[in-house]
């Protein structure tokens, strides 16, 4: 009878529970097994190809260049929102007062709530080369031969998002890095200051060590964030010009659901999944180490 | 994400020794060049900092001023502010599509709210009360489930809501915000719940409410500040969501914003102001959003983060 009641709780967690293995695990346990098909959204028979979407894969040009993008996308953004953000947030603690203080962080924060999409097109119009505003004031300084076509030449477009995500994500993070800064004891900077230690002593020796941790969730989340970017490139470029913005995402995209090749796309889809499974536990790994260290 | 209830409590304790490196290491280290950067540093600090302002707000008041302009001003005078007022873009704009869409990313992120806060309520308050066997279990699953990101499962699930035929319906993307996001809401609400006095359940008890009453009118509204932020990152997730959107949505008058945008540039092409303005009235409602609620905004990204 006790046991009975004690299953009957279960009546709590079952429609959290549901949809997740539904929605969530479902798709990613039959994943694995798609990607061993050969088949197309309209054939009735898939047939059994073993590994051959990750021969694909390992075969293919534009595979390799997506995930170098994504690289790419990974370096850059951990630069500026991780280690720019972190200097943006002490620098804002520091030298900001109160007031004004807020009014800046609710500014940065701005562009981390709109859309992607808004922001993508925004900027879109802005690499414009008819109406965007980088030629013009790049014209206006007298530097027109740095004029591009931005998202128009293989050489620039990548680059070009990732310009736009950094402007999109440098205040989330910066955010984050504040309210972990504010958790750092007072004392500890009253004392440094009393014994002459400057700001950017300060800075090395007790916020960069004092926020580690949430350094290293953010740089967990960055790394994965841009592992699994997807919808910057589908509004700014759509992976061109000629596949040259390409990211593992877009790649999926464009293999399943237009050249309905639905096999090498969940190959695809296990690849990211593995890197993210990576991150994931080495996201775990690092914040266990740290418990027991304490 | 939320792996430790690693605060900043224990992290200060080991730090203690690093700030003694200070005390002792600072007065005989100090650098020569210190005085001169301690007279420019601040000017240049500023600087620095009232420039990002200009690259965070300018490109989005060119994208509001722009709204208001016609197409040879958008041209002829790019930097400055619109010579009149031309409400007409942003209804032009609404009727190539924005309200259409703008409506069904209302309905998407309202259900969808509902039924994501609903439930990982729910699922908290069993976590944290009731005692749930196998509850360790399920919080494992809960964790998996944050890291698993929409892109990997997409290809199956576009056959799975085929067959549960819900595919381009609003049901289709209600349900998948809601099962994507349950991981993280239920943490959240999770760490909330922790802090409230048992005693509360327990008085409860005593008065004969059942756990079910006790949840719905006594633990649901002492949770609201973190409903409330719960419930505004629901909100940012579903209205900005999408590849879901893009890939579970066919017919164009059940687009949401998202997707709806990106055709609408494909349709318009050189009517730029229109575009500005469409741009514009899908990015105010969550910027006002954000400065009305931005407390409770905060609360829910740092708690959700920390713990």
């Amino acid at each position: 009878m006790h046991v009975l009641n004690r299953w009957r709780s279960w009546v709590w967690v079952l429609p959290a529970l549901a949809l997740l293995l539904v929605f969530v695990y479902y798709p990613i346990v039959e994943n694995l097994r798609l990607s061993l098909y050969s088949w197309n959204a309209f054939s009735a028979h898939p047939v059994f190809v073993g590994l051959d979407n990750y021969k694909t894969a390992a075969e293919d040009p534009i595979f390799w260049r997506a995930l170098r993008n994504n690289t790419v996308f990974a370096v850059t953004s951990l630069v500026f929102q991780v280690g720019f953000s972190l200097v943006l947030a002490a620098v804002l603690e520091e030298f900001v007062h109160q007031r004004l203080r807020g009014i800046l962080r609710t500014i940065y924060f701005i562009p981390a709530v709109i859309s992607i999409t808004v922001a993508g097109i925004l900027f879109s119009f802005l690499y414009n080369p008819q109406i965007g505003l980088l030629n013009r004031a790049l014209g206006a300084l007298g530097l027109d031969s740095w004029q591009h076509s931005w998202l128009g030449e293989p050489g620039t477009a990548m680059w070009s998002i990732i310009a736009m995500s950094q402007w999109q994500s440098i205040g989330y993070t910066a955010i984050l890095f504040v309210v972990a800064i504010q958790r750092v004891p007072r004392e500890f900077y009253e004392a440094a200051r009393i014994d002459g230690a400057g700001r950017i002593r300060s800075f090395f020796s007790i916020t960069v060590p004092m926020v580690r941790e949430m350094t290293t969730l953010i740089t967990i989340l960055t790394i994965s964030g841009a592992f699994l970017v997807f919808n910057e490139v589908m509004v700014m470029t759509a992976g061109g010009p000629s596949n040259s913005s390409q990211v593992l995402g877009t790649w999926l995209y464009r293999n399943a659901f237009l050249n309905d090749d639905m096999g090498y796309a969940s190959a695809i889809a296990t690849v990211i999944f593995v890197i993210t499974l990576l991150i994931g536990a080495s996201q775990i790994y690092l914040s266990r180490r740290r418990r027991i260290e304490w | 994400m939320m792996t430790a209830s690693a605060n900043a409590k224990p992290n200060a304790q080991t730090a203690t020794p690093a700030t003694a490196g200070v005390v002792t290491g600072a007065r005989s280290r100090r650098l020569p060049l210190a005085g001169v950067a301690r007279r420019t540093g601040p000017v240049l600090v500023w600087v620095g900092l009232a420039a990002l302002v200009i690259a965070v707000l300018y490109p989005l008041l060119w994208m509001v001023f722009s709204s208001f302009k016609d197409n040879r001003e958008v041209f002829d005078s790019p930097w400055g502010l619109p010579s009149q007022l031309r409400w007409g873009n942003f209804a032009k704009a609404g009727s190539a599509g924005v309200v259409r869409y703008f409506t069904n990313s209302v309905i998407v992120t309202s259900a969808s709210i509902l039924t994501t806060v609903l439930i990982s309520a729910w699922a908290a308050y069993g976590l944290v009360r009731q005692k749930v066997i196998g509850g360790g279990l399920v919080l494992g699953l809960l964790l998996g489930g944050l890291m698993l990101a929409p892109t990997v499962a997409l290809i199956p699930l576009f056959n799975l809501l085929q067959q549960l035929r819900i595919f381009d319906t609003y049901w289709a993307l209600i349900v998948l915000y809601t099962a994507f996001r349950i991981p993280f809401t239920t943490f959240l609400i999770r760490a909330y719940m922790i802090d409230l006095s048992p005693e509360v359940d327990e008085a409860a008890k005593l008065d004969g409410c059942t756990p079910s009453q006790t949840f719905w009118r006594i633990i649901l509204p002492m949770s609201r500040p973190i409903l409330v932020s719960a419930a505004l990152l629901q909100a940012l997730f579903a209205w900005n969501e999408f590849v879901f959107a893009l890939v579970f949505i066919s017919d164009g008058d059940l687009k949401t914003l998202p997707v709806g945008l990106m055709d609408m540039q494909s349709r318009l092409l050189t009517d730029w102001p229109v575009q500005f303005a469409g741009l514009t009235m899908a990015a105010i409602p969550m910027i006002v959003l954000f400065l009305i609620g931005q407390r409770q905004f905060l609360r829910g990204l740092t708690d959700g983060m920390g713990k």
